[in-house]
């Protein structure tokens, strides 16, 4: 039985006509700007059961909303029912659940023994792009492109086009409006020879407009193939150096990973100074980039993998049966009432997301450590993981008993051996991380020969 | 000097299923320290004592003359390396239809399945709750993998090395056609073949005397239709472990093939005077004789 397959990837092209456009290739999405932690970044939910994937795509995009393109190979030609705009809220709360999390302890009066638990939940990136197209038949015929589909879905154009050859559909992509960058005609060729159609978007200021958006929201798309997987190649074909991609992937069984590529879970667990809480977001950066260059660059980080039904420690609520809908949880039950969120009530956990497992994904790529495509496969791994960093504030009490004298003798160990856990993780300097945390480095022990004749 | 140091080795290249042994027992040993293979040393003791014990269980009640834990243990390490789940009691229920297999699916005197590939597809087959990861080697891995498997070539100078060979040979041609054909860089297809699970397959499944034909001609027309059966699940079908579940299914074809191109079958002691041929195939093919 031959299935006709997906590929999803999306390039993006600068600027029409006119506008100076700055073009890049450089991810899923092009992003301008700099999201909130990481350069580049773009997310993905892969909502998967089966042969069925419904995937939203959204990237950091915060330019003129006129100057973007998102181009995605696609299997069949989609119908209009087959795309949606979703919200950027929804992604966010997913990043705020499943992002990596500080837990807070505080050291009790040694002399009684027990502890409080705090938590702050960090957040990671975000986005959305648009696009560009606008229809020129005859030109296209005479390049061997076919528009099969034209939509307008929200605030974008959409249309479908085949191709017969990567030079006609550069040519026709270039002529509208889309700077492909030279070296995308033999990707371009590899996903053509592959039967598949190119799924082009850009905006349509006017109905922007008329829907009163500013940010560009995240397009989803549903289809029904055997492949699960993401292509990354187109966009990184002009890329000036490694993109980020967060991927959220929602299934029924248990965690997903990739086949092709190590799938390697974050450092996690670890105590570490308590100063780190104001600078959580550049200790993330920072390990996470040591992590990433440990396993030479070529492996795919599992930030988080959990049971949606609840959480510990939250890093936000879980996403409510409503949410996971309209991320595309098709096999959820629907709770009924309308289609927009209601006002986020505080939830006590478990609230909604029964038999749904969320892994997040985190992969930071190139072209020379990943030549290929992202391949998925769900396992039926159900175990839990969260990437959780545990901060222990110090007991300041004055008390005298034996056990507060010992508990001040480990005192200091504790700190040194935080001190040294940071440096491991994140590559800073000892002695600035000694600093920051207010305390000198061990002395050094005495030569063994120095011990002898005292 | 020189001598003395292979007096040192000549237990493991004596027989290679001594070397496979140590080959399959030290990547278990860095998969669980250096790739944090989900697989704990617990997992991998009720694994391996599993088979160990169904062997045993097995020796006795076909009357075999001797115990012997060799093959048994290469099944169990090549579990560890691949199977995985959550549940204890799956792994466990693994090496049991592993060994088994061997004694009790025959044709013709002949085991059918090679038992760590039978013991992976039926269970994923059967519950859903076993999975195999065939990202999780990287390219470090490999590479030490392959020097260990081709090390394992010399020291077999196993006449029945042709199917590994010829295996090597059709899936390259496949991967690399498709992607000449879909002009994709070279990259691509070097990535896809630089894979772990593969090399375990290539080297260590496949290879498997007693479940490949007879002839000569036989196994290089089995290899091709493995190659063929695992390009085809991959990129045509888009589903995982291509060359597991393919070789699972053409293993239906060896009696076929040996029907069609006779040769005289494997026997212990054909090849026990023969110089060239593979020590460690004569002794798992006495393992397994039953």
């Amino acid at each position: 039985m031959k299935r006709v397959a997906l590929i999803v990837a999306i390039l993006i092209a600068g600027a029409a006509w006119n506008g100076p456009a700055v073009l890049a290739f450089c991810g899923f999405y092009c992003a301008k700007a700099d999201t909130k932690l990481f350069n580049k970044a773009s997310q993905v939910v892969l909502v998967r059961q089966g042969d069925r994937t419904v995937l939203t795509m959204a990237s950091d995009f915060k330019g003129d909303p006129k100057e973007f393109a998102v181009v995605i190979p696609v299997p069949t030609v989609l119908q209009k029912g087959q795309i949606h705009i979703g919200e950027k809220a929804l992604l966010d709360h997913l990043d705020a659940y499943s992002a990596p999390r500080l837990v807070e302890y505080f050291d009790e009066d040694p002399c009684r023994q027990y502890a409080m638990e705090r938590m702050a939940p960090m957040a990671a990136a975000g986005g959305v792009a648009g696009g560009v197209a606008d229809s020129a038949a005859r030109r296209a015929q005479s390049l061997g492109v076919k528009i099969e589909a034209q939509y307008t879905v929200g605030e974008y154009d959409i249309l479908i086009l085949s191709a017969q050859q990567s030079s006609g559909l550069e040519t026709w992509l270039r002529e509208s409006g889309y700077r492909i960058p030279a070296g995308a005609g033999d990707v371009l060729t590899s996903y053509i020879r592959q039967n598949l159609k190119f799924f082009v978007a850009r905006v349509n200021l006017k109905e922007q407009a008329k829907l009163g958006f500013t940010m560009l929201r995240p397009i989803q798309v549903a289809y029904e193939s055997p492949k699960f997987m993401l292509p990354i190649r187109l966009g990184m074909v002009n890329a000036d150096g490694p993109q980020e991609l967060f991927v959220y992937a929602l299934t029924s069984k248990g965690r997903v990973e990739t086949t092709n590529y190590r799938t390697v879970k974050l450092p996690t667990g670890m105590e570490l100074p308590v100063y780190v809480k104001s600078r959580f977001p550049d200790f993330y950066k920072a390990m996470f980039s040591r992590a990433a260059t440990k396993e030479n660059m070529s492996a795919i980080f599992t930030e988080y993998a959990w049971d949606m039904n609840w959480c510990d420690p939250c890093a936000a609520d879980p996403l409510t049966n409503q949410e996971l809908r309209q991320l595309g949880v098709f096999w959820l039950p629907d709770s009924g009432s309308g289609g927009r969120l209601g006002p986020r009530i505080p939830l006590p956990v478990p609230s909604g997301g029964q038999g749904v497992f969320v892994t997040r994904l985190h992969v930071r790529y190139d072209a020379a450590h990943f030549p290929e495509d992202l391949v998925f496969q769900e396992t039926a791994d159900r175990t839990n993981f969260q990437g959780r960093y545990v901060l222990r504030h110090a007991w300041t009490g004055d008390s005298t008993c034996d056990a507060a004298v010992r508990y001040r003798a480990e005192l200091t160990q504790r700190r040194e051996r935080e001190a040294q856990t940071l440096a491991m993780l994140t590559g800073w300097n000892i002695a600035d991380i000694r600093r920051s945390m207010n305390v000198s480095a061990p002395p050094d022990p005495a030569a063994w020969w120095q011990r002898i004749w005292k | 000097m020189v001598r003395s140091t292979l007096t040192l080795f000549r237990p493991i290249t004596r027989d290679p299923r001594h070397y496979q042994i140590v080959t399959l027992a030290s990547l278990l040993a860095y998969g669980i320290l250096g790739l944090d293979f989900e697989i704990g040393a617990g997992r991998a003791a009720a694994i391996l004592s599993t088979a160990l014990l169904t062997q045993y269980i097995c020796t006795r009640v076909w009357r075999l003359p001797s115990f012997d834990p060799r093959s048994a243990l290469i099944s169990g390490l090549s579990l560890c390396l691949l199977l995985r789940t959550n549940y204890v009691g799956l792994a466990i229920v693994a090496a049991v239809v592993a060994v088994s297999s061997k004694f009790l699916i025959k044709v013709n005197g002949k085991h059918l399945f090679n038992p760590t590939n039978i013991a992976i597809v039926a269970l994923m087959a059967a519950t859903g709750s076993v999975w195999v990861s065939p990202g999780q080697w990287g390219n470090v891995a490999f590479f030490a993998f392959l020097m260990a498997c081709l090390g394992g070539l010399v020291v077999n100078r196993a006449s029945r090395s042709d199917v590994t060979y010829a295996f090597i040979v059709f899936y390259m041609a496949l991967v690399f056609g498709r992607s000449i054909w879909l002009g994709e860089p070279l990259t691509i297809p070097l990535h896809r073949l630089e894979n772990g699970a593969l090399l375990l397959f290539t080297f260590f499944m496949i290879s498997d005397p007693r479940t490949t034909p007879n002839s000569r001609m036989g196994r290089i027309v089995f290899a091709c239709l493995v190659a063929c059966g695992a390009w085809y699940i991959q990129f045509r079908l888009f589903r995982t472990n291509g060359a597991l579940w393919s070789l699972a299914i053409c293993s239906f074809t060896v009696p076929l093939i040996d029907w069609l191109l006779p040769a005289e079958r494997y026997e212990w002691g054909q090849y026990k005077s023969a110089a060239h041929s593979a020590p460690h195939f004569r002794l798992k093919a006495e393992a397994t004789k039953a």
